[in-house]
């Protein structure tokens, strides 16, 4: 039986999701330990370089996942020395990660492949047996590649770990009151570091997810902003890991929505149309924010000093 | 009530960031280029200040290519030096290396991309001594009062109807798709061309070309995802401009589609996909442009390249075997283009529609 129009549409649009669910996800920890990372999309344009390379030397799909994960580690260590270490203005630093992870891919992939090129053995669908019959559902989650899976299996994951573990719960302090996490005998600067990581890990998956399952193809400033969107995604998701989820899920499928409206004949300018999903991420966010409480981090962005205290 | 504002001042620059801006509009004119240059007796220096990547196989790749092209003609760097500051899609940026490069001592400096015109016009104002060249555009400043700017355009259009031919033609489910970036400029001009080649055997209905505008010159995630709308639709022949088609290219290679390219070739990369391109080549115009300053004119010229002049080439992937009826009907739309019979959209010809009537009543009335 053929998909309706709207099944189809999620399905691109679940699809379309991962890149940002990984990047938000992995910064939602971050800034649950109080620290901001602007440099998202900086390390997944990285992520999304190594994992293209990798496959383009020949290298498996999972192997290139795993070397964008540990690019993107790498360079969440970086702001983590920055931002927990030498105490700088997170912001700030966030921004000048971005733009080395800009740069850089740049300047690699110009020296490394010169110009585009696509990879044919990157990650494909892997529907997966009985659950992919099933009406509807089968089409829209459980007929996409491994890195989609990922993704969605992250979401329930991640909310265990931030809720239900004594891990997580360090991490929640540390955000919450990192001066009494610190009489409590936590380090925090050592919960920062690794939640800072993890989060430039998940970071350079999302590049991966974007330049070797989604696309196929690596070109320079390819995020186009998705990182930043990511870090908006988390706000919007109220650093909640069902939250982002709603999000992602909503800003993605308008994208793709977008996208369709346009060859159905609807007569609607497309520079009309193209501003659909901002404008109905929007209204979300200021709903969002309306009626439900978000839990802030509240040391978020602030650099902690036991001296001062 | 901080956070929420902190929050949606921050969705806001993650929009503004993610947003792309229109590039060009179009108008007309022509210009008669020199056939031999003269000796450079020294160096001649060009800047280009471009919107997107020298390797973006598109439209900063098309003069980029040509100014390296000439430069190997006439000797290597020593004759002519060819430096070029890339992904300067903000126009304030542009605007600060157009100063730079004219300050440097250059004696050509290429602004491409029609954005960049309020400041072109300003630093030329200023620098009277160095000539400017800008495109997509056809006003050279004259009004102005400046006597320093070139002025280039390409008819995009008339490739883009030959391509739409060869896609109507191949299309078996008799459904094509276009990933465009913005509804202006140089894609706007190709991608009515390519439909209006598409509609004209007779093998298309016009429902069934279906445009994408994504928005952007350089979003290649939400071509490949354009890509991907128009396939699932049944489209099984693409085509697409600006920086970001690689990523539809690739879509439409794994579907095992057809592609057809705009402004460079592109069939290095997919060979099993790309059709056919049509390639810009604006080598001869920098050739005429570094003749005339060497002769005292440092501007005022407006360059228009198309299918006739050769400066626009439909260029064929040897590894895709295209039947002879395909091809034979693409060298009869070159032939009938280059020779005026047939006149596509966007051609200033058909910009006023009153003078096409009134040569019409006239050629009527003279039979």
């Amino acid at each position: 039986m053929a998909d309706s129009s709207l099944v189809l549409i999620a399905a691109q649009g679940v699809s379309a999701a991962a890149s940002y669910l990984y990047a938000a996800l992995g910064e939602s920890v971050g800034q649950r330990s109080g620290v901001y990372n602007l440099g998202v999309d900086g390390v997944m344009l990285m992520g999304a370089f190594t994992a293209f390379y990798s496959v383009y030397s020949g290298q498996s799909p999972l192997m290139a996942v795993l070397i964008a994960a540990l690019v993107g580690a790498a360079m969440g260590l970086i702001m983590a020395f920055v931002s927990v270490t030498l105490k700088a203005e997170q912001g700030i630093s966030g921004i000048g990660l971005y733009m080395f992870g800009l740069g850089l891919s740049t300047l690699l992939f110009n020296t490394l492949i010169k110009t585009p090129r696509p990879v044919d053995n990157g990650f494909g669908k892997v529907p997966i047996p009985i659950l992919s019959d099933v009406p509807i559902i089968g089409t829209i989650i459980f007929n996409q590649n491994l890195l989609v899976y990922g993704a969605l299996l992250l979401v329930p994951i991640s909310w265990f770990v931030l809720n239900k573990t004594t891990f997580g719960l360090n991490i929640r302090a540390v955000g919450q009151n990192p001066q009494a996490a610190d009489a409590m005998g936590i380090n925090v600067a050592r919960i920062r570091y690794l939640a800072v990581t993890f989060g430039g890990a998940m970071a350079g998956v999302a590049g991966a997810s974007l330049s070797i399952a989604q696309t196929n193809i690596f070109q320079q400033n390819m995020t186009n902003g998705i990182g930043f969107i990511a870090v908006a995604l988390v706000y919007f998701g109220g650093w909640s890991p069902l939250g982002i989820l709603g999000g992602t899920l909503l800003f993605s499928i308008v994208t793709t929505m977008q996208l369709w409206v346009q060859t159905l004949g609807v007569p609607i300018s497309p520079s009309l149309v193209s501003m659909l999903p901002s404008i109905v991420t929007i209204i979300a966010l200021v709903l969002a924010v309306s009626l439900y409480r978000t839990q802030t981090p509240s040391a978020l962005g602030i650099p902690y000093r036991r001296d001062e205290n | 009530m901080k956070t929420r504002f902190f929050a949606l001042s921050f969705l806001l620059v993650a929009v503004i960031v993610s947003a792309g801006l229109p590039r060009s509009t179009q108008a007309q004119a022509a210009a008669t280029m020199a056939a031999t240059m003269p000796a450079l007796t020294k160096q001649f220096k060009i800047a280009i200040v471009a919107p997107s990547a020298k390797n973006d196989i598109a439209w900063t790749e098309s003069i980029f290519d040509a100014a390296t092209k000439v430069q190997t003609e006439l000797g290597g760097k020593d004759k002519l030096e060819v430096t070029i500051s890339e992904n300067l899609f903000q126009v304030p940026d542009a605007a600060a290396a157009l100063r730079d490069y004219a300050g440097q001592g250059y004696d050509l400096v290429i602004a491409h991309g029609t954005q960049y015109g309020g400041p072109l016009f300003e630093v030329a104002k200023d620098f009277p001594d160095v000539s400017f060249a800008w495109g997509t555009a056809t006003d050279v400043g004259t009004s102005a009062g400046l006597k320093n700017v070139f002025a280039y355009e390409a008819r995009a259009e008339e490739g883009g109807y030959v391509n739409g031919v060869m896609a109507a033609l191949l299309s078996k489910s008799g459904i094509i798709g276009i990933v465009g970036p913005v509804e202006a400029g140089d894609a706007k001009l190709y991608i009515d061309g390519f439909k209006a080649g598409a509609l004209a055997s007779g093998k298309i209905k016009a429902e069934n070309v279906k445009i994408i505008y994504t928005g952007s010159f350089g979003d290649t995630a939400k071509a490949a995802e354009s890509a991907k709308t128009l396939i699932s639709q049944g489209a099984d022949v693409l085509t697409g401009s600006a920086q970001q088609v690689p990523g539809a290219i690739t879509e439409i290679q794994k579907a095992k589609g057809f592609w057809f390219g705009t402004q460079t070739d592109q069939a290095a990369g997919w060979p099993d996909a790309v059709v056919a391109s049509q390639a810009y080549d604006w080598a001869p115009m920098l050739k005429d442009i570094i003749t005339k300053r060497l002769g005292g004119t440092k501007g005022g010229v407006a360059y228009t390249i198309s299918l006739k002049d050769g400066g626009e080439k439909i260029v064929y992937n040897a590894k895709v075997t295209l039947p002879a009826d395909v091809k034979a009907a693409a060298d009869k739309a070159v032939a009938d283009i280059s020779a005026g019979k047939i006149v596509v959209p966007g051609n200033p010809a058909m910009a006023t529609p009153a003078a096409t009537m009134a040569a019409t009543m006239a050629a009527t009335a003279s039979k």
